[in-house]
């Protein structure tokens, strides 16, 4: 870049000596040090809100830690015993198997929806595109504490849900029926898919836009149709919007909480009377939040909770290149 | 060209109906939220659901105000006051570094990037045990600079300016400030600032939102007795599911700003939104 090797020399020729000299060192100063100090506040935050918590959980977790309490009750160095306990723990496995069932039956129809929302907004010459953007993103200006409420009302007994499934011929659904996991997985997936269909939808849609509309002219002339060209041209060059979009929803569907502790009415978090919806960040909030003094457990939770998502978002991102290849 | 616009100008009626469906559920929902707020308890009872407001809203929201235990309005301006001092801070802070990494030139500038943009990765809840120590021993728990201190940056706000001050800002702009003896900082405040101004205003706004949405870490360090709107929201819930009408009234007053700002910001939110994903 050119400013940093042609300093301002001519507005300064005039300057007397020890001026110049002293304006060519605050410019050097300016120059050299500045950006750093620009990016400082960054930094030093994170530091302590970001770096310094999530090593600190490490430590934690080879701890017995109660959080509350730590000067009567000292933490006591235990090694690796927490993440031992995990192994047979059976409702640190309930909540892994919570944790992907309603991320897996959130995560393929939504992505699925997003990107048919995408094709149709992405059409030339839609009318009224402005108004379709605007109504698909409302919902997730919506906070999910009051989507949690709303659709917690929805699916009652007597709800518009089972209104409209009776239109059909379906009888009502006890959408928080005793022991039917399933009830309470479908009902907590379609609060999110409700929140960030549309959300990823724009995203999908930006993703589109910036496909040169060439390709589409070149694959027209070849002798493609609509839907040839969405699978030969448009979702290719979609590869990189859509690694994006599917891990933003990796990292976010592995940490679900809100929705599923307001939907079992959000006073405990343990997701039902038998945890049929209790996610793996409610576990971890449940050891450490609740009953404090399981702080080192929660914490191994948290860990193990990390390395599913890098592990999650790896996977991912392998599938995505070798299937598009 | 031309042939080929003329084909395709009409499209096919199936995409319509399909956004019309897609918007009809989107909108839906916040539609039930003004019926169930503006009626008495008898609106969810009914085995057919209600499509028409009625004119209890005020009853209803007055029987929220009057509960010793919800602190609505406190909950309401303590997260203007998070959002807002939240907002503000990423606002400079991304703006600033933004700048640097874009149009200044220093030593590990790219490791330091991207070392940000990993930073993205780390979830949340993976530090929220020890921030709520570091919290108590600070005699922060209870206290909202709990909830806005953590979040006074922002990873995706330093990427998004970046991304923004290299499209808007041309070198020749910084050069002419140079030239004219403008420090490096002179220059952010007369020069980039003004020029990513739009930019600055869509993080603004996808700020605020995030601030005036967040539950997890809220719920987990403060009381409903000095809440945020959203753990206010979750008490309600909680203590009083047996009414629904009240619920529904404090629900409609708390999501009301952010269905205003999209009515009116949209298309900037939109096209923030957009720009990010592409850039990524």
């Amino acid at each position: 870049m050119a400013l940093t090797t042609a300093p301002p020399q001519p507005s300064q020729t005039e300057q007397p000596a020890p001026a110049r000299r002293r304006s060519v060192l605050l410019n050097k100063f300016d120059l050299k040090v500045s950006p750093y100090l620009y990016i400082l506040p960054f930094f030093v935050v994170f530091a302590i809100f970001g770096a310094y918590p999530m090593f600190r959980t490490l430590y934690m977790s080879f701890y017995d830690w109660d959080l509350a309490n730590a000067r009567f009750d000292p933490p006591v160095f235990i090694g690796l015993d927490n993440y031992v306990r995990m192994l047979d723990d059976p409702y640190y496995w309930n909540a892994m198997r919570n944790t992907f069932g309603v991320f897996l039956l959130a995560t393929i129809p939504q992505l699925a929806l997003a990107l048919l929302i995408a094709a149709m907004l992405n059409r030339p010459f839609l009318r009224g595109k402005t108004f379709f953007r605007m109504a698909i993103l409302l919902p997730n200006a919506t906070s999910v504490t009051a989507v949690g409420i709303i659709f917690l009302t929805m699916f009652k007994d007597t709800g518009v849900i089972n209104w409209a499934l009776g239109l059909v011929g379906i009888g009502p659904i006890d959408w928080h029926g005793d022991g039917g996991f399933w009830s309470y997985w479908t009902a907590v997936a379609t609060m999110v898919d409700w929140r960030w269909t549309g959300y990823n939808a724009l995203i999908l849609l930006a993703g589109m836009l910036a496909i040169p509309r060439d390709l589409y002219e070149s694959a027209a002339i070849d002798g493609a149709g609509a839907w040839r060209q969405f699978w030969s041209v448009t979702f290719p060059m979609l590869r990189p919007t859509f690694l994006f979009v599917s891990i933003v929803s990796i990292v976010g569907g592995l940490q679900l909480f809100t929705e599923p502790v307001i939907y079992t009415y959000g006073y405990t978090v343990r997701g039902g009377d038998r945890r049929e919806v209790q996610t793996l960040a409610m576990y971890m909030y449940e050891n450490s939040m609740v009953s404090f003094n399981n702080a080192g457990y929660g914490a191994a939770i948290s860990w193990s909770m990390f390395l599913l998502i890098i592990m999650a978002s790896i996977g991912n991102f392998l599938l995505i290149r070798r299937t598009a290849r | 060209m031309a042939r080929r616009r003329r084909g395709v100008r009409r499209n096919s009626p199936w995409v319509y109906i399909g956004l019309t469906l897609v918007s009809l559920i989107s909108i839906y929902p916040l539609y039930f939220v003004f019926i169930i707020a503006t009626r008495s308890l008898d609106a969810l009872n009914n085995p057919s659901p209600t499509w028409l407001p009625g004119g209890e809203f005020l009853n209803n929201f007055n029987k929220a105000l009057a509960r010793d235990d919800v602190h609505f309005w406190k909950g309401m301006i303590n997260s203007i006051i998070v959002s807002s001092v939240v907002t503000v801070s990423v606002v400079l802070t991304s703006t600033l570094a933004g700048f640097a990494f874009a149009k200044l030139k220093f030593r590990g500038r790219n490791a330091l990037m991207l070392t940000i943009l990993v930073t993205m990765m780390v979830p949340t809840q993976l530090g929220l045990i020890p921030l709520w120590g570091m919290m108590q021993q600070w005699g922060l728990v209870y206290d909202i600079w709990a909830v806005i201190l953590p979040f006074l940056t922002s990873a995706f706000g330093v990427f998004l300016m970046r991304q923004y001050t290299l499209s808007a800002v041309p070198d020749e702009l910084i050069e002419a400030a140079r030239v004219d003896g403008c420090t490096t900082f002179r220059t952010y405040y007369s020069v980039v600032l003004p020029a990513v101004a739009p930019g600055a205003a869509v993080l603004a706004l996808l700020t605020f939102m995030e601030q005036w949405n967040n539950y997890l870490w809220p719920r987990a360090v403060l009381s409903p007795d000095n809440p945020t709107l959203q753990v206010t929201l979750g008490f309600i819930s909680y203590t009083y599911y047996t009414d629904y009408s009240l619920v529904f009234a404090a629900l409609a007053v708390a999501i009301l700003p952010l269905i205003l700002a999209v009515l009116f910001f949209g298309k900037q939110i939109i096209g923030g939104i957009m720009e990010g994903a592409v850039k990524a």
